[in-house]
């Protein structure tokens, strides 16, 4: 049944992966042989092979359907070419914004780009895990890579701390990730995540397979970030240079996403009812403490983040519907997150300057008086995530709350609307702060950046041409989840 | 030629709003000129359109149709009939005196100012044309965004408090009916309001989805309790969003309730018809007398707006009371009459005030009816306009004002005899404060040097004022073209209210 010998047909589908490992060799030793003089090559090498990725994901890495490969190690299907995809040209996105500001802070070093390949590596093996050990790899070296990228400033007091702690709670996570998976093996003697499925039927969920599921759960949660599992997240977001916020607030995204997926709504699918039920009271929770407490900060990272947070409550209340058009919604809502966060992080990367770092939220009084264009895409962003139209995040909140109509969870469905406006007050307020207030300084806008503004302004526009013509991105998440 | 003209209608003033964003302060000169040659041209191209319009129909008319969103069946749908027309025309005709009012007195960032409310206009003029509740919806709160950066830009002082308030009352209660409309596309497979209007809903989910949408249009229109936005809003908006506010934004309450939740929640109207009666006559009497005691002039205005609008409110839902009472179609058909017509002479009459009290704060930076007196000595021709809009706003024969609330009345005498003893006192108390606040404002002797060396009216703000003033007396003395227009979606609007909707 497995096939006996290696051909290129049998691992074609992975070209991605192996063409980032290949990549991300070369980079690594070109970095090794630039020397100090020639430290921003090995940053746009790692942009080039970024972009060249993305062409040869698409060209290459398109499967016409749902294929396993090496033993059921690894499966290709249109979810994973669409994540990888997305994944190359988010993280090239994120270096074009992150450039500047890390020749300012004197750490554009290669490593950089190498860390944020590697970091992708680890996503993409999780976006095609099919086996509960492969799931742990990717999760492992994921999470190995952005401990480094975290303490990347080596002078930051607070990047090595937010870097200890996402290490230390990380760490507890993991094992509670190895813990369930070992029950989930020893309930149905299988790793194979196909067979899990099989095998946890509906009806058949015995104690020791919930017992697991409660384990994975939790270290799912951990992942994403929802309430009460939500501790580090803040602290990492605040404490981490502002280009790794960027990168670890977006593309990891997507691998969580797809963790979920793979883990809950495919390998537990036969416990759907019971993940579901611990699921809620996480969502729940979630939009209560994301969206509450991100009004009482004052930093701008960290107000973020707790917005990241009240996201979460929403993409999880896509799973919660527990339907196909429930994933995808999540799915949907998850990319529709990534693209604004992409955004939002941008803003604070280029409205910082050489030893001063924008985050607090007075730096935007007036912004729009010293910087129309940030200020123009920030203004799309927030009214973007308060979920008002024209921008995209209109339609990834209707989407969530369609679907909870659809499946009879009403409660959730009021509990996501009144959330949706308390959280508008604190993206409000960002406005209020860019538009109606004076400026605090008058320091002049940082002169260059020319390519990170002109990606800001594609980013926007994104932002509000999906939000007009939403059709496309919709059909197509619906389309690989059906 | 009419294939593509409600198109047009959203849209230019939408990309002449752009255009006048990327023109920037830098070519101020050009970028007024493209505002009201935009504002002007969107006016005119109405224009045919009432040409055009059968009034002989309650279908809709000037109908665009093509797919937007597949998968929700959620169609780029837009049409007119006799409720949607005329405020489409209202819009359009008041944008030309918003844009005309702002020419020179807007120091600060005057190109995104009449950007923004070029791009509200054509937001508008979508709510109002919508067939499709997706794209309704899409218009109804993409319009928030300009409305809040109005108020907050170029409002008064305490307009970032106003402007927060505005936003997120507005915003949770659309966010309620946004969760009924889901529900609603939900239960049919269609967006199309159509399709709502003819889906069998029973008493239960009737009830819930009218509170829902209560809540949406209740906090526009506004209603008591839900009011206490609007005299913040206004009083710190900047006189173009204060007449935008009053003269369409508080239209869109009633025309959410004629549109949505009568035909499509008929039942629960019908039974739930005593809080809406309630709630209208307590603005009606109440803020009457709150109005009574104001002594900042725009909040009098904005108080007289809640008590005006009321009567919209009370002529929509008193039908079933008549219908109840006398059988009759014909009566429940004049109180929605009334109410239109009242929503469309609220429009001028209170944009116009508006208009007026922005004449003399850009003289006297005063909105206190203290600061003033005697303004007739030095600006008679102002006054005479002041006089006539106030006359209309406590509803005197002859001008657009008694039209409406007369209707309204009489209709509701044949509800109920208390309902109209209580609307009457209307006619007692918005002529005790419009006319109060004549006396206290423009006679008497002059007050004060500031009034003393007050400038009489200057061309552009004649033209603007002599407008609004034609219009008014207009629809006074001639209602008729208007009451045509309206009379067959009235009248299909009433045949499906009074029908129930629960499944047999």
């Amino acid at each position: 049944m497995a096939e006996p010998t290696l051909t290129w047909a049998g691992v074609a589908p992975a070209t991605p992966e192996i063409y980032l490992v290949m990549a991300l060799c070369a980079v690594l030793l070109v970095e090794a042989f630039a020397g100090e003089k020639r430290r921003g090559l090995a940053d746009t090498l790692t942009l080039v092979v970024l972009l060249v990725g993305a062409l040869v994901s698409a060209v290459y890495g398109h499967v016409s359907e749902r294929t396993t490969l090496f033993h059921g190690l690894y499966v290709a299907d249109e979810l994973g070419y669409v994540l990888k995809l997305a994944g190359f040209l988010i993280v090239a996105v994120t270096l074009v914004y992150s450039r500047a500001y890390l020749e300012q802070r004197d750490i554009l070093r290669g490593e950089y780009g190498v860390l944020c390949l590697t970091a992708l590596l680890g996503i993409f093996v999780l976006v095609s895990a099919n086996n509960l050990i492969t799931v742990y790899i990717g999760v492992e070296l994921l999470a190995l890579s952005v401990y480094a990228l975290i303490a990347f400033d080596r002078e930051s007091g607070v990047a090595a701390e937010a870097a200890m702690k996402y290490f230390v709670l990380s760490a507890i996570a993991s094992g509670a990730l190895l813990y369930g998976m070992s029950i989930i093996y020893g309930m149905t003697g299988s790793l194979d995540l196909d067979v899990i499925a099989a095998r946890v039927g509906a009806g058949h969920a015995s104690l020791g397979v919930i017992f697991g599921l409660v384990f994975i759960v939790v270290a799912v949660a951990f992942k994403l970030g929802a309430v009460p599992f939500h501790m580090w997240l803040p602290d990492v977001y605040h404490g981490a240079p502002t280009s790794v916020t960027l990168f670890i607030s977006t593309v990891p995204q997507l691998a969580y996403f797809s963790l979920t997926f793979r883990l809950l709504a495919h390998g537990l699918a036969g416990v759907t009812a019971e993940w579901t039920q611990m699921l809620a009271p996480l969502a729940v929770l979630t939009l209560i403490v994301g969206n509450f407490v991100a009004i009482a900060q004052s930093n701008l990272k960290r107000m973020l983040a707790y917005s990241t947070i009240a996201n979460v409550g929403f993409i999880l209340l896509g799973f919660i519907a527990g339907t196909p058009a429930g994933y995808s919604a999540a799915l949907y809502y998850t990319l529709v997150y990534v693209l604004v966060a992409l955004g939002s992080f941008g803003v604070i990367l280029l409205a910082s300057r050489r030893g001063f770092e924008a985050d607090s939220l007075d730096d935007y009084k007036g912004l729009y008086a010293r910087d129309p264009l940030l200020a123009i895409v920030m203004l799309a962003l927030m009214f973007s995530t308060a979920g008002v139209p024209p921008f995209i995040g209109f339609w990834a909140k209707l989407r969530i709350i369609q679907e909870l109509w659809v499946t009879h969870h009403n409660a959730l469905v009021i509990i996501a609307a009144a959330a949706s406006v308390v959280g508008a007050f604190y993206y409000l307020r960002i406005v209020k702060l860019m538009y109606f207030d004076a400026p605090v300084t008058n320091a002049p806008k940082p002169a260059g950046h020319f390519g990170a503004r002109v990606a800001l302004g594609l980013n926007a526009a994104a932002v509000l041409g999906l939000g007009l013509v939403p059709g496309p991105l919709l059909d197509l998440c619906a389309r690989i989840l059906h | 030629m009419h294939g593509l003209a409600l198109s047009i209608l959203v849209w230019l003033p939408i990309g002449a709003g752009v255009i006048v964003l990327f023109l920037g302060d830098q070519r101020i000169s050009l970028a007024r000129w493209v505002a009201l040659g935009s504002a002007v041209a969107t006016f005119i191209l109405t224009l045919p359109l009432i040409a055009a319009f059968d009034t002989s129909t309650a279908a809709f008319q000037f109908v665009e149709h093509v797919p937007w969103i597949r998968r929700f069946d959620a169609y780029y749908a837009l049409g007119l009939d006799g409720i949607s027309l005329p405020l489409v025309v209202l819009t359009a005709f008041v944008t030309v005196p918003v844009v005309i009012a702002g020419w020179s007195v807007i120091h600060t960032r005057p190109a995104q100012y009449f950007a923004a409310f070029l791009i509200m206009e054509g937001l508008m003029i979508g709510v109002f044309s919508s067939l499709d509740a997706l794209l309704f919806y899409f218009f109804w709160e993409a319009m928030l965004i300009p409305m809040f950066l109005i108020i907050g830009i170029w409002g008064g002082p305490r307009r970032v408090y106003a402007t927060i308030k505005f936003f997120l009352y507005t915003f949770l209660g659309s966010v309620l009916m946004l969760v009924a409309l889901i529900y609603l596309y939900v239960k049919s497979g269609h967006y199309s309001i159509a399709a709502f209007q003819a889906l069998p809903l029973s008493l239960f989910e009737q009830r819930w989805i009218f509170l829902a949408f209560f809540a949406a249009f209740a906090v526009k229109v506004p209603m008591w309790p839900v009011h206490t936005w609007l005299p913040d809003a206004h009083v710190e908006a900047p006189t173009g969003g204060s007449v935008i506010l009053a003269a369409i934004m508080l239209k869109m309450g009633g025309y959410g309730f004629l549109r949505f939740s009568l035909p499509i929640t008929p039942d629960a109207s019908r039974e739930l018809d005593w809080l809406i009666i309630a709630l209208s006559l307590i603005a009606v009497v109440y803020i009457g007398f709150v109005a009574l005691v104001q002594t900042d002039m725009k909040k009098l205005i904005a108080y007289s707006s809640i008590a005006h609008m009321g009567f919209v409110t009370l002529g929509a839902f008193i039908a079933y009371d008549i219908v109840t009472n006398t059988g009759s179609l014909r009566g429940a058909a004049m109180g929605l009459d009334g109410a239109m017509v009242q929503m469309i002479s609220h429009g001028l009459v209170s944009g116009a005030l508006f208009l007026c009290v922005g004449v003399m704060y850009d003289r006297l930076h005063s909105r206190d009816i203290a600061a003033y007196g005697g303004v007739i000595n030095t600006m008679p021709r102002f006054a005479g306009f002041m006089v006539l809009f106030c006359l209309a706003n406590s509803g005197l024969p002859g001008t657009s004002g008694f039209v409406g609330e007369f209707l309204v009345i009489l209709a509701s005498f044949k509800a109920s005899f208390w309902y109209a003893l209580l609307a009457g006192t209307t006619l007692v108390l918005g002529a005790a404060y419009t006319l109060w606040l004549v006396k206290r404002v423009i006679f008497g002797p002059v007050a004060n040097e500031g009034v003393a060396s007050l400038q009489d009216l200057n061309g552009r703000e004649f033209l603007v004022l002599a407008m609004l003033a034609l219009s008014v007396l207009a629809l006074g003395v001639w209602p008729a073209p208007l009451l045509d227009m309206m009379r067959a979606s009235i009248h299909h609007l009433v045949d499906q209210a009074v029908a129930t909707k629960l499944p047999l």
